[in-house]
């Protein structure tokens, strides 16, 4: 494999684990919210908290590791995504660091208010509908390239159904991911209450999740032709991930194996997040930018790898330390310690 | 008013940014470290006010931290919005540090949730001192990375422009850089200090108020004891960092104090104006000490002003900037040192009100000094973005609307800073120190003297 594939792959699979755990938190806060309009929250809090309040800044990590990294291996992004997403951008920072410093105050500060809690629900929803304005613009006609300048076309964005289509489908799919998940939490904690309310609202979002991605499929191909045919050759990528989706969903329609249930809700966005990323290559952004002019020198491209495995090495020890203190011990899950 | 001048804007963005997160940055570094302090002497006096003493900070950290992760967050983003071109040649030199700084901010929040969420979990309390450990490396780490990238930014080397593209990069080099040494144990010092003057005075402000348990002479002497120690460390590395400005950036040092003529036995200047034509009046002279201050010697020849051109002179108010952070580190290890002092002394009684008042004001001083020594450091490194390689204009974005994002900024970080606040001030209100101790049964243990 050349070293700007290794550097790719590499950032493609934080922004995968971002996708997920983000989902988790993201859709957390907003049934948190939900529930809270609705008389409910006694219902799910618990869990909510038990899980959310030890990982948060954890999941901040994934998304800064990804805008970290891709600068660091292809330093032409900046250049191209920086000058073009001012506004975007500057709007996805206002969102989290709202998020992040309200639910720290929330959680380790101050008693619960209405307020917080709708600042939690609401930019769970709006952070990832503004972070995927990125791979929308990276299918090219967004953007314009005259003497030196890069501009980004707000009429085309904010005209086109292709980019609506992506939002929505990120938003749905935050919902699905999360509700998989906190019902495989609460079948672990042992929480009826919980764990049937949460799974009605796994199965509530699992059919729009898989009809926007079809959807999304298509709008491709009338928006970039090329991308698509791509796609359409990595089909039984796609076929994968239709069949993990089944697969879940009609485990958690049985009220059986919620764990296997939500690693099939994590294969089917692996198989369609990479189908998608494959295909893309070897753009970054189409047409102006592949893989491979903008990318580091040599050097630093070994310097970032060794750094990479090093860092992994420390990590994945500290993580599993992580995931076996509250994740996959029974006791604190079920909130007796 | 002014034309729209994206330079100016973005200038003026990466400098709020920067300087709201540096003060949540600099206590993020420094708070773990003292609570690491605390938590050692609760096991090793069996003393569980100082055990206390780390849960509650370990309480007000997480609300800081919190805003440290959220405003670094933005800056990191902000630095490939607003400086695209500086980003892109960044990437090709200094991103390896960057990256790295990345795992540190990880480890540190694994270990951050662990620690949190713990207290009651382990039963030797050694364990769950361990997991401190790995918060106070993992802080200092990042500061240790970020400060390298600033380092590079001031005297870059590592790599070499050939017909405009940057070749034969080495990373190494370029992150342990002149400016390295000085800069990193200068930042990360002070960050210690910091943080022990700030909690210092949150003590000396309860005392204050009359609440005169034990608890909080054991925390004032605690933290007054480190910062004594961190003071004068800052001042003995501020000593070389003026070293090292005399060799690699001379034009900083000389606009630092107003040095224009290049000469020996140069005074150091104190204060003062400057008049239309570089006249310094109503200043204090302290003969030699700059020349000193540059190489240890009264002799040491101080380059000025007048030998560089006149258009790589950096802005001449940044001699302020110096003189504040010099004069609040003089005062820092002079109250500290005075407050240690007069408590070893058995006789004497440190806990008087003027003491107390003059610890107190220590806490956002020390704050103030941070933000002059980092505004001293880059606004002295004008009008060079990358020292001598790109200058600011260069390195800047040209999107229109980098002004209505200044004033959106500024509205973010003027709500967060002030809900940060009233949220502290409510945790510790609803929940004092007494209050507290009752309620774990040990108000009445180890009434003894505080030593
Ligand atoms: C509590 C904060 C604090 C205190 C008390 C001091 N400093 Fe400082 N100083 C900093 C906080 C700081 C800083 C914020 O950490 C800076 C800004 C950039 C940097 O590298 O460190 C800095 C930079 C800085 C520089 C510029 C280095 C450069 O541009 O590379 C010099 C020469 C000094 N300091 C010297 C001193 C001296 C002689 C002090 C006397 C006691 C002193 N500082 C106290
Ligand atoms: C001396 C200067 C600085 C120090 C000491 C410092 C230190 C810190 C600390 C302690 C945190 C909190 C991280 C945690 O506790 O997990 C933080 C967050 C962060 N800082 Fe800074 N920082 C400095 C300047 C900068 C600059 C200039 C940048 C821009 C490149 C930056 C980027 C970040 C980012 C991206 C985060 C968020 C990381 C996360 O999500 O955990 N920092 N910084
Ligand atoms: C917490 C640490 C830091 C603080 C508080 C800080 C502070 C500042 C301030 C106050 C300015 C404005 C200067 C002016 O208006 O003339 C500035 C400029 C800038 N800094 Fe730093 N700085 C820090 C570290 C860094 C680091 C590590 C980087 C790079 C990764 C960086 C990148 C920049 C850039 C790009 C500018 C704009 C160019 C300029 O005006 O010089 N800073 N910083």
């Amino acid at each position: 494999m050349s070293y700007e594939v290794i550097g790719i792959t590499v950032l493609w699979v934080f922004l995968y684990g971002y996708l997920i755990v983000a989902s988790v938190d993201f859709g957390a806060g907003f049934f948190s919210y939900y529930t809270k309009r609705t008389n409910k929250n006694h219902i799910i809090h618990d869990i909510i908290q038990r899980y959310l309040s030890p990982v948060w800044e954890v999941t901040n990590v994934f998304l800064v590791f990804f805008f970290i990294g891709i600068v660091g291996f292809f330093p032409q992004t900046a250049f191209y995504y920086g000058s073009a997403l001012l506004i975007p951008g500057s709007v996805a920072i206002i969102l989290i660091a709202i998020r992040g410093s309200y639910y720290a105050f929330a959680t380790y500060g101050a008693k619960e208010s209405r307020f917080f809690t709708f600042l939690y629900g609401a930019t769970g929803l709006l952070i990832p509908a503004s972070l995927t304005t990125v791979l929308t613009i990276s299918e090219g006609g967004y953007i314009s390239y005259e003497d030196g300048h890069v501009q980004l076309l707000y009429g085309e964005l904010f005209g086109s159904l292709y980019s609506w289509g992506v939002v929505i489908l990120a938003i749905v799919s935050v919902l699905f991911i999360s509700a998989s998940f906190l019902t495989y939490y609460a079948s672990r904690a042992q929480d009826k209450g919980a764990l049937e309310l949460l799974r009605k609202y796994a199965l509530i979002w699992s059919f729009p999740s898989i009809i926007m991605g079809v959807i999304v499929f298509f709008l491709l191909g009338g928006r970039n032709p090329e991308h698509f045919s791509n796609m359409v050759d990595l089909w039984w990528m796609f076929a994968i991930s239709f069949l993990a989706f089944a697969a879940a969903t009609y485990l958690i329609w049985k009220r059986r194996n919620y764990g296997t249930a939500f690693m099939m809700v994590m294969l089917q966005y692996f198989a369609a997040f990479f189908g998608y990323g494959v295909s893309h290559f070897p753009y970054l952004l189409y047409p102006y930018l592949t893989i491979y002019d903008g990318f580091t020198n040599e050097t630093m491209a070994i310097a970032l790898i060794s750094a990479f495995i090093g860092g992994l090495l420390m990590l994945i020890p500290s993580l599993y330390f992580l995931m076996k203190l509250f994740l996959f011990d029974a006791d604190y899950v079920q909130g007796k310690k | 008013m002014f034309e729209y001048d994206p330079v100016l804007y973005s200038r003026l963005l990466t400098s709020l940014t920067l300087g709201f997160h540096a003060i949540f940055a600099t206590l993020g570094v420094g708070i773990p470290l003292m609570i690491a302090i605390a938590e050692w002497m609760g096991i090793k006096r069996n003393d569980p006010h100082y055990t206390l003493m780390a849960r509650r900070w370990a309480r007000g950290f997480v609300v800081i931290v919190a805003v440290g992760v959220v405003t670094g967050t933005a800056i990191g983003l902000q630095l490939s919005l607003l400086w695209p071109n500086f980003m892109q040649a960044a990437g090709h030199t200094i991103g390896l540090p960057m990256f790295m700084e990345v795992f540190a901010f990880f480890f540190e929040a694994i270990f951050l949730g662990i620690y949190l969420y713990t207290w009651d979990r382990f039963k030797s309390k050694m364990k769950h001192f361990l997991l401190i450990i790995p918060i106070v490396i993992g802080a200092t780490a990042s500061a240790f990375f970020i400060t390298t990238v600033n380092s590079f930014m001031n005297v870059p080397q590592g790599f070499e422009i050939i017909d405009g593209a940057i070749r034969d990069v080495s990373p190494l080099a370029a992150m342990f850089n002149p400016a390295t040494p000085t800069k990193i144990s200068h930042v990360i010092i002070t960050c210690y200090l910091t943080a022990a003057f700030v909690l210092g005075a949150i003590a000396a402000f309860n005392l204050l108020k009359g609440r005169n348990h034990v608890y909080h002479k054991k925390a004032l002497h605690l933290t007054m004891v480190s910062a004594a120690i961190f003071a004068i460390g800052t001042a003995v590395i501020g000593d070389f960092s003026g070293k090292y400005l005399h060799e690699y950036q001379p034009e900083k040092l000389a606009a630092a104090e107003w040095h224009f003529e290049t000469e020996s036995e140069a005074p150091l200047i104190l204060g003062g104006i400057l008049t239309e034509d570089n006249e310094v009046r109503y200043a204090l002279e302290i003969p030699y000490a700059l020349s000193i201050l540059a190489g240890n010697t009264p002799d040491t020849v101080v380059t000025g002003l007048n030998d560089f051109p006149e258009e790589l002179h950096p802005p001449l108010w940044v001699h302020y900037m110096f003189d504040l952070m010099v004069f609040i580190g003089m005062y820092l290890a002079a109250i500290s040192a005075l407050f240690v002092f007069m408590n070893w002394m058995k006789k004497w009684n440190a806990f008087r009100r003027p003491v107390l008042w003059a610890i107190f004001a220590g806490g956002p001083l020390a704050i103030v000094a941070i933000e002059a020594g980092w505004i001293f450091a880059e606004v002295g490194r004008q009008p060079w973005i990358i020292n001598g390689v790109m200058t600011v204009a260069e390195g800047a974005t040209a999107s229109p609307h980098v002004d209505i994002m200044l004033y959106v900024f500024i509205l973010l970080y003027a709500v967060l800073g002030a809900t940060c606040i009233a949220v502290l001030r409510r945790m510790f209100k609803s929940n004092p120190a007494e209050h507290e101790l009752e309620e774990r049964g040990i108000a009445h243990t180890k009434e003894q003297n505080v030593n």
